[in-house]
C-alpha cells in the first residue's frame, strides 16, 4: 500500500473512532429528558405542577418500566419526562395522579411526609402526614427531593380489584388512581435539585434500584429553580 | 658487553585536572556541602511542616479521631520532609555542580559496591518502616480505631460507660440516622453532642455504601447485613459533611448531607423533641436492630402476592415479573 493510501486509511479510521465517541457522548451521556418549563406560568407567587405515575411505560421501548410523566403547562399534554423548571421563591402546588399499584417501602421511614407546607399531603383531598406501607396496600412511589428535605409518599389504589385492573396504556387517562396534592416553597436562589422515588420500584434489578430507578426520565429527575 | 635496554614508547603526559574535578586538589567537599544544606533545610522544613502547615492539614480537629488523623499527617509529613528535601537538594546540587561540559562524551567513573552505605541504607529504612508501623498501631489504639469502621466486633472501644449510639443507614441514595437510646426514632438529620463519645453502627439496606463524615474523621463502609462500628468524640461545635464514598449507582454523587455538633444540652433538647415529633413514624418502623434483613421486603412482597396484588407495582419481584433477579 502506498504511503498516501496508508495515511488516508489512518485518517479515516481515526475520524470513525472520533465520530463514534461523539455519537456515544451525545446520545447516551449528554442526553437528558425534555424539560417542562413552568416558570412562565407562575402567577401570584405560585405555580401549579402536574404529574402522574404509571405502572408501565408504553411510549418507550421499556414497556415494563414504571414511570413518571409531567403535564405540559401550555397544551396540557402528558410528556414522558421527569425534568421540570419552576421559579425561585415560589409556592409550588404539586398534583400527582397516582395510577400505579402498591409497593412496600424498603424503609418505612419514607412513609412520613416532610418538607411540604404544613408537613402534610392530601390524598384525594384528605390531609395525612404519613402512610404505613407495611401495614397495607397504600403506597406506590415517593416524590423525594433530598436537597429541600421533601419526601411525599404517593398513595396507591388500595383494593385488590383496583390493583389488578390498573391502567394499561401510558400516559394514563383512566383507571384506578389516587390524587395526591401538596405544596412546598422553592428557595430564593436558583439551582438544580435532584428528586427520585425511593420505594425502590425497579423490579427485577439489583435491589430494585436499577432500570427505571437509575434512568432519568422514569423514576428520578431534576427540578430546576430559576432565579 | 653492554646491553641495550629495551625501549618503550614514552608515556603521554597526564592532562592537567580541571579545577573542581573529582580528585583534584581544588575539589570542594561536596559531601559536607550537601550535608550542611540538607540539615539546615530539613530543620527549617520540619518546623514549617509541623508548626505552620500542620494545624491546617485535613481533616481538621473537629473530633478526637479527626485531630488524631491530623496529628498523624503532621508526624508523617514531618518525617517525609527531610527525605523530600534530600532528594531535591541532591538533584539540584548535581545539576548545578556536576553538569557535564557540552563536548564531554566520556563515561562516568565505574561504581563499585559500598558495604557501609548499603548497610546504612538498609538499617535506616528498616528503622523508619518499623517505627511507622509501631506508630500507626499506637495511633489506632489510642483513639479507639481512629474513626475507621472496625467491623461488628470492634477491638478498640472507648472506656466511657456513656456512649451515644447512632445507627447510620445507607440506602440508594440517602442517609438516615437512628437513635436507639431515644426511642429508636429515625431521621435524615444527624446531630451529635459535644465531648461525648459516639458509636456509629453503620449498615445498608441495599448495596454497599460508604459513610464518610469528613470533618469528624469517621469513615466506615455500609454493607447490607453487616454492622460496621466506628467511634469518635466530637470536640468542637459546628457542621460537617457526610458523603457516600462507595460508588453506589446513579445518584451516588448526590448522596450527601450535613450533620451538626452541638452542646450536650442542645443535643438533649433536640433529641427529646425529635423523639416526640416522630413518635407516630417510629411506631411503624421495624424494631431497632443492628442490621435489617433485605429479605424482609421479599416477605412483604409475598404478603401482597398472597393478597392477590400483582402487576408492575404490585410488590417486590412478584412471580410474574418478567425480569427476575
Amino acid at each position: 500500500m502506498s504511503l498516501p493510501a496508508r495515511v488516508t486509511t489512518l485518517l479515516i479510521a481515526f475520524a470513525a473512532v472520533v465520530a463514534f465517541v461523539v455519537f456515544v457522548a451525545a446520545h447516551f451521556v449528554l442526553s437528558s429528558p425534555p424539560l417542562e418549563n413552568y416558570t412562565p406560568y407562575a402567577s401570584g407567587g405560585q405555580v401549579n405542577v402536574v404529574m402522574q405515575t404509571d405502572p408501565q411505560n408504553t411510549v418507550t421501548n421499556k414497556p415494563d418500566w414504571v414511570s413518571y410523566f409531567i403535564q405540559n403547562p401550555q397544551n396540557k399534554q402528558w410528556v414522558h419526562t421527569t425534568y421540570f423548571a419552576v421559579p425561585a421563591a415560589t409556592k409550588v402546588n404539586m398534583t400527582i395522579y397516582g395510577y400505579d399499584g402498591c409497593s412496600a417501602l424498603r424503609n418505612p421511614v419514607w412513609g412520613q411526609v416532610t418538607g411540604t407546607i404544613g408537613g402534610v399531603e392530601y390524598v384525594d383531598g384528605k390531609p395525612t402526614s404519613d402512610l404505613n406501607s407495611w401495614s397495607g396496600c397504600n403506597v406506590q412511589h415517593t416524590f423525594t427531593m433530598a436537597g429541600l428535605g421533601i419526601n411525599v409518599p404517593i398513595a396507591s389504589p388500595t383494593t385488590l380489584n383496583e390493583n389488578n385492573n390498573l391502567c394499561g396504556t401510558s400516559p394514563c387517562t383512566s383507571g384506578p388512581h389516587q390524587v395526591v396534592t401538596f405544596s412546598f416553597m422553592t428557595p430564593a436562589k436558583g439551582g438544580t435539585f435532584r428528586w427520585q422515588c425511593i420505594v425502590p420500584c425497579g423490579g427485577g434489578y439489583v435491589d430494585g434500584n436499577g432500570g427505571p430507578m437509575s434512568t432519568p426520565g422514569y423514576m428520578s429527575g431534576q427540578m430546576e429553580v430559576q432565579a | 658487553m653492554a646491553t641495550e635496554a629495551p625501549t618503550s614508547p614514552p608515556e603521554p603526559p597526564e592532562p592537567p585536572e580541571p579545577p573542581g574535578a573529582p580528585g583534584s586538589a581544588a575539589e570542594p567537599r561536596h559531601g559536607l556541602r550537601l550535608l550542611v544544606a540538607w540539615v539546615v533545610a530539613s530543620v527549617i522544613g520540619c518546623l514549617l511542616v509541623y508548626l505552620v502547615w500542620g494545624p491546617h492539614l485535613p481533616p481538621g480537629d473537629m473530633s478526637s479521631s479527626a485531630a488524631n488523623q491530623q496529628f498523624d499527617l503532621r508526624v508523617l509529613g514531618t518525617i517525609a520532609t527531610p527525605v523530600f528535601l534530600g532528594v531535591l537538594i541532591y538533584m539540584g546540587y548535581a545539576l548545578t555542580f556536576w553538569r557535564a561540559e557540552d563536548d564531554d562524551e566520556t563515561d562516568g567513573p565505574p561504581i563499585h559496591g559500598n558495604a557501609k552505605i548499603q548497610l546504612t541504607w538498609i538499617a535506616a529504612t528498616t528503622a523508619i518502616v518499623l517505627a511507622l508501623a509501631a506508630f500507626g498501631t499506637v495511633e489506632l489504639v489510642t483513639v479507639q480505631g481512629a474513626g475507621a469502621g472496625e467491623g461488628p466486633q470492634p477491638i478498640w472501644k472507648p472506656g466511657s460507660s456513656s456512649i451515644l449510639q447512632v445507627q447510620v443507614i445507607g440506602q440508594q441514595w440517602s442517609w438516615t440516622y437512628r437513635y436507639p437510646q431515644f426511642g429508636g426514632f429515625e431521621t435524615a438529620q444527624l446531630e451529635l453532642p459535644l465531648n461525648e463519645p459516639v458509636q456509629f453502627n453503620v449498615t445498608s439496606l441495599d448495596v454497599i455504601h460508604g459513610f464518610w463524615a469528613y470533618q469528624l474523621g469517621v469513615k466506615a463502609d455500609a454493607n447490607p447485613g453487616v454492622n460496621n462500628v466506628a467511634y469518635t468524640t466530637p470536640k468542637h461545635p459546628g457542621s460537617f459533611v457526610v458523603r457516600c464514598d462507595e460508588l453506589c449507582g446513579l445518584w451516588h454523587g448526590a448522596m450527601f448531607d450535613y450533620g451538626k455538633v452541638v452542646t450536650a444540652a442542645a443535643f438533649q433538647t433536640w433529641a427529646q423533641q425529635t423523639e416526640t415529633q416522630l413518635a407516630s413514624v417510629t411506631k411503624i418502623l421495624p424494631p431497632y436492630a443492628l442490621t435489617y434483613d433485605p429479605t424482609a421486603i421479599a416477605n412483604l412482597g409475598k404478603v401482597l402476592v398472597q393478597l392477590g396484588i400483582g402487576g408492575a407495582g404490585g410488590g417486590y419481584y412478584p412471580p410474574n415479573d418478567p425480569e427476575q433477579p
